[in-house]
């Protein structure tokens, strides 16, 4: 018989034995590049990875991210129980994956699904799930921030299996080359929840790039005054191939949807060059920017804090200084 | 639904620049201005309105936390909550409390009061975690409305519009459930000073999570709380011209 201590012994060294579930993000009809982010942050958790693609459209995006290098098993579950991609029906079935393959490592990308959903998982495993990870020390060891972006923090995770979500900006993109994954079916169960019942959305159309993803943004605050005079950021944006974000007042005072809300609470971006407009720069929207690799700010307060992290900053009227800037470029 | 139950945290007032401790334990909290976490007021306020309506018969605040927790209670007492309950938690194990034992002091307590319906902010401002009101749904076998910029009462239940990442959605969730409050919900009411007043002769009852049977063992370890890089100084430009120079130098355009 083994005593307790080996036993411990032998547990500790099945747990080096790493193996990450990823959860896609995908529409239904292809996957979403944010997949792509989480990925490479499995990768640096290490060991085996597997992904799941569940939706009541699952072809292209288990088509696509079984392309990725690297991953033993793209796994299926194809049914319109998961219409809306409810928290109430993908959660049995990630519990029922997790029963079947016992992973270390649930990850999903810190967007608006992986964030309703994982905590729901996590408490149903009785674990204490990570949010939006920016960095991988070791399998057990992760970066985030807190306080909006003003700390940093590393933490040993206790828990046996660690459930995640990866900050897309964080981690680059893994390319969707070189794999050849096999594709399977996802535990079968009846998934079909009659807690909710998902109607209807409303997705704000856009010709332009994705917010999170975009290499350029231009975005605007209260100091554009008005909805109709966002018009002058989508001409510069149209020279820029850029997309356009807003800070929480633009929104609050409708000028823009609520989706375009970057910062804290909106979506974290960091593009290569991110164009502030008549934005003062309050804490809550530099912590969804300032990462951006070249931030210029147009504002015609001198004492903006926005100037604090501006790498170029004009201090102008931007009714002005933006029409001239897109008909320069 | 007969009783609501609102969770409430006390914070590090969101205007508050915040220090990191030079030992990088964590973040100065001693001496600076709290206050209860943003989106907490909403989920409160909804929770009144809900009560104004003849919605929800009872409101009930809850914080988990050290002894100032209370002075967010009465805040929440003073917005029309009709009764308190604080979890107190101190020392090591508030350090290390995390949104699971939070979630499941909540479910706990919902069983308790009987309460129908759990309204939680959808993130805490200071350690950001978004979790608490999952959790908590997922502990209760309950639906979850998180990220809710509007809900309605039905016959069936409760019509719920959340803020997603391409725009909003619109769900069906049965009663009881669980709901977190995005920014757009509504706008929280200031706390008169007679209703401050009146809030204290309202009922605050003191509990442990001893008494309610939930461990708060650590579920993690702090390696490290540092400052985040710092960005290097810009510059202020002169026009339009020198703009677009240094947008070309960059490769932007």
């Amino acid at each position: 018989m083994f005593s307790s201590q080996s036993r411990q012994l032998l547990s500790s060294q099945l747990r080096r034995l790493q193996s990450t579930l990823v959860i896609a993000e995908h529409n239904n009809e292809t996957l979403l590049p944010i997949t792509q982010n989480t990925l490479t942050a499995a990768k640096k958790i290490g060991g085996d990875i597997s992904v799941l693609v569940a939706g009541t459209k699952c072809g292209p995006a288990a088509e696509l991210v079984a392309k990725a290098g690297g991953i033993s098993k793209v796994l299926v579950a194809e049914s319109d129980a998961f219409k809306g991609f409810t928290a109430e029906s993908l959660t049995p079935l990630i519990l029922a994956t997790q029963k079947q393959f016992n992973f270390t490592h649930i990850v999903a990308p810190a967007s608006a699904i992986g964030k309703a959903v994982l905590p729901r998982v996590a408490a149903k495993l009785d674990v204490s799930p990570i949010s939006d990870i920016i960095g991988v020390k070791d399998a057990n060891t992760f970066v985030r921030t807190i306080y909006a972006g003003n700390a940093v923090l590393t933490l040993e995770a206790k828990d046996p299996i660690k459930v995640i979500t990866v900050r897309g900006t964080a981690f680059p993109p893994e390319p969707l080359e070189g794999g050849s994954a096999a594709v399977e079916k996802a535990p079968e169960g009846d998934y079909k929840t009659d807690l909710v019942e998902w109607l209807s959305q409303e997705i704000t159309k856009s010709d332009r790039p994705e917010l999170t993803s975009a290499k350029n943004i231009v975005s605007g605050g209260r100091g554009l005054k008005s909805g109709d005079n966002f018009k002058l950021l989508y001409d510069l944006a149209d020279k820029l191939n850029a997309a356009v974000g807003a800070s929480r007042a633009a929104v609050d005072a409708g000028f823009v949807p609520n989706d375009l809300q970057i910062g804290q609470t909106g979506k974290i971006v960091a593009p290569d060059l991110y164009i502030a407009v008549g934005i003062s720069g309050a804490i809550q929207h530099l912590a969804g920017m300032k990462d951006s690799k070249t931030i210029v700010a147009i504002n015609k307060d001198p004492e903006a804090p926005i100037f604090q992290v501006s790498d170029y900053g004009l201090v102008a009227d931007l009714f002005k200084a933006v029409p001239e800037l897109t008909q320069k470029l | 639904m007969s009783r609501v139950l609102v969770g409430v945290k006390r914070v590090i007032d969101y205007a508050v620049k915040v220090r990191v401790k030079p030992d990088k334990s964590g973040v100065v909290t001693d001496g600076v201005k709290h206050s209860m976490n943003p989106f907490d007021e909403i989920a409160v306020e909804e929770a009144v309105r809900m009560k104004e309506k003849k919605l929800a018969k009872e409101v009930i605040a809850v914080s988990c936390g050290p002894p100032q927790a209370q002075e967010t209670l009465r805040t929440a007492l003073a917005m029309g909550a009709d009764r308190a309950i604080h979890v107190e938690v101190t020392g090591p194990e508030y350090e290390t409390m995390q949104p699971i034992h939070v979630a499941k002091i909540l479910s706990k307590l919902t069983q308790d009061e009987k309460a129908d319906l759990v309204i939680v902010g959808k993130q805490a401002i200071d350690d950001d975690s978004n979790q608490t009101a999952q959790m908590t749904a997922a502990l209760l076998d309950w639906p979850q409305g998180t990220f809710a910029s509007k809900v309605e009462k039905t016959d069936a239940g409760l019509t719920i519009t959340r803020e997603i990442d391409g725009g909003l959605e619109t769900i069906k969730a049965k009663v009881p459930a669980v709901l977190s409050a995005d920014l757009r919900l509504n706008e929280p009411r200031y706390a008169t000073l007679p209703n401050i007043m009146k809030a204290k002769k309202k009922p605050l009852k003191k509990v442990t999570a001893k008494d309610l049977g939930v461990d708060l063992a650590p579920r993690i370890k702090v390696v490290s709380v540092e400052d985040p890089p710092v960005r290097q100084a810009g510059s202020i430009i002169p026009d339009v011209d020198t703009l677009v120079a240094k947008l070309k130098e960059g490769g932007h355009v």
